[in-house]
């Protein structure tokens, strides 16, 4: 047995799993990008803005301002019961927060309590806006983990009281949130306070909700679809409209990163593959060559009463040894290049590039896969050679 | 034990055929020593050969203890070779990455003995040979009289009925060609049938039966008084 050769003829399947390695834990802080620029939002959100008409219609000019009010909200939810999961209103406010000496200018989220289902918000302690509020207009807030950092500095904020533009609010809870650090540092409220105080008046700025999780893709996007021609109609809006009501459904998100997250895939599949299959036509090169350099061992053996499924194993047996060991080297390195390489990337929106333990599983099962096939022909040769020309003396 | 009939044997030579065995008829019994003579070239180590089912005749039969050899599939004829012979060769063929005792246990390996019992009588035929103190030395570590005596004890290892030497002594010198006679005809003593192929006279004075090949047929078959190798050692 030629230790070194083997281990040459390993290297064509280390250099494979090593370049699939890397470009498998590059694609996946590609997914990953996507998935936490996404994680904030359920996926099957819908989100309804309004603005200026840019047509004229039923007898109305273009340039009329779209204001949504509560009853709008209201009328969806009876419109569209059986459809809607979480619905919630927003209002968006600027203030100027201040509790003891500290001072920070924060944005405010009026909100509904299914506002914490539809933004995926963790509360930390405490608890989230509920339907009390809303129809008490309590002025209590729900406060960020980073806000309740800059303000209350080491202590608890629960159960204290912030000033919001000069009116006092009592804390009710702190949540964090995994959309990133502008998450944390968000304030809501109930919206009919905001509305009482900021305003007197039923406006809101965004209404959002999520559909019947049951909904399948095509249900859903008709569904939406539904939705903007009935509020077109209800604001007599002409329905070629673009800018007056805008309804942005998710689903059409998140189809098209399924699509990109397959095409990945494939590809990254695709050059693996390649590499590996590379990798065994040249281990099965370097199996025949060994089996060239074992064929007086082979006829001794065969002299000795071995039958021919025991040299095909012997082969089979080195074939695979090989190439799993290569493969395990190509693992190994290519694993290490990309935990060292993965905190640098992020400057290239590759977030927390990395490779799982049930890749590490799968490939040992391609690599024994794949060392049968490299082995198969150069063991089935090998079982062939008549002991009579192996032992032939040169 | 042993018996053929009209044996031929031919090799493809580019277009044409060499014609090497051209209708033997041998027969031996059960505790014989033959030797089998001839010039280079004239079909010695052929004949061995088809007799120790490493090469098959191209006519004629075959019979090896009462089994009619002919047709077999490779795994059948595995088994037989296993079984029924073993085989000493001029250049030993020993595996030189395993050591003398893993060389002599490989036939037992191939008989499906269990690791224990293979050591255990690996070691037995090594003390046999004289060897017991070089089972853990690599071939290359031992000299050529030595390394026909793992070979032989590898060939008795799994309890053939029959030895095949093909010019067992040359590669040695004339000392340990007497020293390894001397052992095989012990072997004999106890019962073991050999046919061995030699090109020395005084090697074929030292077995029981002299079977002359030239141009492929048989041209003298005699037995002789034997000489004892043990008078040389
Ligand atoms: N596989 C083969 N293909 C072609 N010719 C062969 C083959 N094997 C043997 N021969 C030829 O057959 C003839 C007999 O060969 P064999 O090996 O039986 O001779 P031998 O009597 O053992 O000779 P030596 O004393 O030199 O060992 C030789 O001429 C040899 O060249
Ligand atoms: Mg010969």
């Amino acid at each position: 047995m030629n230790k070194t050769r083997s281990l040459l003829s390993g290297f064509t399947v280390a250099f494979a799993i090593l370049l699939f390695t890397i470009l498998f834990g590059l694609g996946n802080g590609l997914l990953n990008t996507f998935d936490t620029a996404f994680v904030d939002d359920a996926a099957n959100s819908i989100f309804i803005n309004s603005g200026q008409t840019s047509k004229a219609s039923n007898g109305l000019q273009a340039g009329r301002q779209i204001q949504f009010e509560n009853k709008d909200q209201e009328w969806i939810e009876e419109e569209f019961g059986d459809k809607v999961q979480y619905i919630t209103s927003r209002i968006y406010l600027n203030v100027t927060a201040t509790f003891r000496n500290e001072k920070s200018s924060y944005s405010v989220r009026a909100v509904n309590p299914d506002h914490q289902y539809l933004e995926n918000t963790k509360v930390n302690y405490g608890r989230y806006i509920n339907e009390s509020d809303i129809k008490n207009k309590t002025k209590v807030v729900v406060i960020g983990r980073l806000v309740e950092e800059d303000l209350f500095l080491k202590t608890t904020a629960i159960g204290k009281y912030i000033n919001l533009n000069g009116i006092q609010y009592k804390v009710v809870g702190v949540f964090s949130d995994d959309g990133g650090d502008r998450e944390e540092r968000l304030i809501y409220m109930p919206v009919t306070t905001a509305q009482q105080i900021y305003g007197n008046n039923q406006h809101i700025d965004q209404i959002n909700l999520t559909y019947n999780p049951d909904l399948n893709f095509d249900a859903a996007i008709s569904f939406s679809n539904m939705l903007t021609r009935k509020l077109k109609d209800r604001f007599l809006v002409s329905q070629n409209d673009q800018r007056a009501i805008r309804v942005r459904n998710l689903a059409n998100d998140s189809k098209a990163i399924g699509q990109m997250t397959l095409g990945i895939n494939i590809m990254i599949l695709v050059i693996g593959f390649g590499t590996l299959i590379a990798g065994v036509v040249g281990i099965s090169n370097m199996m025949i060559f060994i089996v060239k350099e074992r064929t007086k061992e082979i006829g001794i053996r065969k002299a000795l009463g071995a039958s021919p499924k025991s040299i095909v194993s012997i082969i089979l047996l080195e074939s695979v040894l090989i190439t799993v060991i290569a493969g395990f080297v190509g693992l190994v390195i290519g694993m290490g290049v990309v935990e060292l390489a993965a905190p640098s990337l992020e400057t290239y929106f590759i977030k927390e590039a990395g490779v799982e333990t049930s890749i590490i599983i799968g490939a040992t099962i391609v690599l024994i896969i794949a060392g049968a096939i490299a082995g198969y022909l150069p063991a089935k040769k090998a079982s062939r050679i008549k002991p009579i020309v192996a032992l032939r003396d040169d | 034990m042993l018996k053929i009939n009209k044996i031929h044997k031919s090799y493809p030579i580019g277009d044409s055929s060499l014609h090497v065995l051209k209708g033997i008829d041998l027969s031996v019994e059960a505790g014989e020593m033959v030797a089998i003579m001839g010039s280079s070239g004239s079909g010695k180590s052929t004949l061995l050969n088809i007799i120790g089912m490493l090469d098959e005749a191209d006519e004629g039969d075959y019979i090896l203890d009462n089994v009619p050899i002919k047709n077999l599939t490779e795994k059948k004829a595995a088994i037989y070779r296993n079984k029924f012979l073993g085989f000493i060769f001029q250049s030993f063929n020993l595996i030189n990455y395993k050591n003398a005792l893993d060389n002599v246990a490989l036939p037992l390996y191939y008989q499906g003995l269990k690791r224990k019992e293979r050591i255990e009588k690996g070691l037995y035929h090594l003390e046999k040979v004289g060897l017991k103190n070089w089972a853990h030395h690599l071939p290359n570590e031992l000299s050529g009289g030595q390394k026909q005596r793992v070979a032989i004890a590898r060939a008795l290892a799994a309890n053939p009925k029959l030895l095949l030497a093909d010019e067992p002594t040359g590669a040695l010198d004339t000392k340990t060609s007497h020293e390894i006679m001397d052992f095989i005809q012990s072997l004999n003593d106890e019962g073991k049938t050999i046919l061995m192929v030699t090109h020395e006279e005084d090697i074929a004075q030292m077995c029981k039966r002299i079977v002359r090949l030239k141009d492929g047929v048989i041209i003298e078959d005699v037995f002789v008084e034997q000489v004892r190798a043990s008078q040389y050692v």
